[in-house]
């Protein structure tokens, strides 16, 4: 009878309120979804991509209360309550593309373009944290994404851009 | 690469996972920060029937700095470690291993106790745990068990904790301050799993000799290796070019034949493992701090 009680702790589905993009979303979902298809499947934001499905490919790469994580190494519940950005709301309120994509549109940092939203995601965490980063920074901390057609020297050079911009605007706004 | 079909809590409080533990340990996982466990769900690899999600649990999330040693609580990210003040300026070989850990995106999930937890051979926490002579503490309904690393790390994937029991600290040995320490591992691209790797901790004694050495390796067998006989060798020595290549004669000896696999041969992982050995226990020596003795 005791365990019959504890039983009732555990579920299959789980209501969940996940903020993103600054929009607040209430789904049910089972409990054994992942974030990456959460995002893709239930929200309709197809713009994060699924390559690996184990953490190796970084696609998936979003902003978890303004964190890089993988979206596949996550289950849609573990989010409940918590604060999503994904690639689609990179930009803000704004109609302009952030200066991340546009340094990547400009550098030419992709060809087929399956990998770019996990590369910005990430660098987007990087230059949040070190404004100013070398170029061997910028490798590391791109290290867990995987391009697999432009190579990298292109996607570095836009971080590089996209940092110095970022830090000119800053500088013209203060 | 969809998980397979598992129930799922998430418990705020210790007791209540506690207590779930002990009426389905048998056939529940822990999820922490699911950077090892949920690879192996989607590649069906793991297939439990519950989950029990103790990242909701607050009272888990602690780093201490105890009369010691660091303590770091079940809740923790390897990140938050990472940039904790306290770590960047007390425990060096702590940092130096955790920047290694794969990438910053798994770093931002990962936990330092599910590391331990999940005990691959080829992890870094462990084999730093191991060298440093560290402990665990494991929770249960029935009481608290500290847990020597040593004995802890049982075997490939598995350790000596009880289906009903949770880990839920970690506790790193503080290293005494001239001791010069060196983390070291080699793999084909940054973040991926090492072929084989080293942690090193050297303490000079008055006559700036080696008073003290604590060496460890991953990658190398199916559990963390301590280096017993090789700490043995080192001790008294003034870690000369030929003191090195002995004691890297001594590790390329404890690698397993049981390790060869697609990415590495026997021999080429005992000639890394020297090579690595040399390298890392030159630097440790380097970087001790000798007027302070």
């Amino acid at each position: 009878m005791q365990e019959q009680s504890f039983i009732n702790a555990f579920s299959e589905t789980r209501e969940i309120t996940v903020t993103v993009n600054g929009r607040r979303y209430t789904h049910t979902v089972p409990v054994r979804m992942l974030l990456s298809d959460f995002l893709r499947h239930e929200l309709h934001l197809t713009g994060t991509h699924v390559g690996c499905e184990h953490g190796v490919c970084g696609c998936c790469t979003v902003l978890l209360n303004g964190e890089s994580i993988r979206s596949c190494l996550m289950f849609a519940v573990q989010a409940d309550e918590m604060f999503l950005t994904t690639i689609e709301g990179i930009a803000g309120m704004s109609n302009e593309l952030h200066p991340l994509q546009k340094a990547f549109q400009e550098k030419h940092a992709l060809q087929c373009g399956f990998c770019t939203p996990g590369f910005i995601i990430s660098a987007h965490a990087l230059l949040h944290e070190n404004p100013d980063p070398s170029e061997e920074e910028i490798r590391l901390g791109l290290s867990g994404n995987i391009c697999r057609c432009t190579g990298y020297q292109n996607i570095v050079e836009a971080v590089q851009l996209a940092a110095s911009r970022l830090r000119e605007a800053r500088e013209e706004g203060a | 690469m969809k998980p397979p079909r598992f129930r799922y809590t998430a418990p705020t409080l210790l007791e209540e996972a506690l207590t779930l533990l002990a009426n389905f340990g048998a056939e529940a996982k822990i999820l922490a920060g699911g950077q090892s466990l949920i690879p192996l769900l989607n590649m069906r690899l793991a297939g439990p029937d519950y989950l029990i999600d103790i990242n909701r649990i607050a009272e888990l999330n602690y780093i201490e700095e105890e009369d010691g040693y660091l303590a770091i609580g079940a809740g923790i990210r390897q990140r938050q470690v990472e940039n904790s003040a306290l770590v960047r300026q007390q425990s060096p070989l702590l940092l130096e291993a955790i920047e290694q850990i794969a990438h910053p995106q798994i770093r931002n999930r990962g936990t330092i106790v599910g590391s331990i937890a999940h005990a691959d051979p080829a992890g870094e926490l462990p084999a730093l745990l191991t060298c440093l002579r560290g402990e665990v503490v494991a929770l249960s309904l029935r009481g608290e068990r500290i847990i020597k690393a040593q004995d802890f790390f049982t075997g490939y994937l598995s350790t000596a904790l009880e289906p009903d029991e949770l880990l839920t600290e970690v506790r790193f040995p503080w290293i005494p301050p001239q001791a010069g320490v060196s983390f070291m591992e080699f793999s084909r691209r940054t973040g991926d799993y090492a072929l084989a790797g080293i942690a090193a901790a050297l303490v000079p004694g008055l006559d700036d000799r080696c008073f003290e050495a604590r060496v460890a390796f991953l990658g190398i067998a199916g559990a963390p290796v301590r280096a017993l006989a090789l700490e043995q060798l080192l001790i008294g020595t003034e870690l000369s070019e030929r003191d090195l290549t002995l004691a890297g004669e001594a590790a390329a000896e404890l690698v397993s034949e049981d390790v060869e696999d697609i990415h590495a041969t026997t021999a080429y992982r005992r000639s890394l493992t020297m090579e690595l050995t040399k390298r890392a226990l030159r630097l440790a020596w380097v970087r001790r701090e000798h007027e302070k003795v």
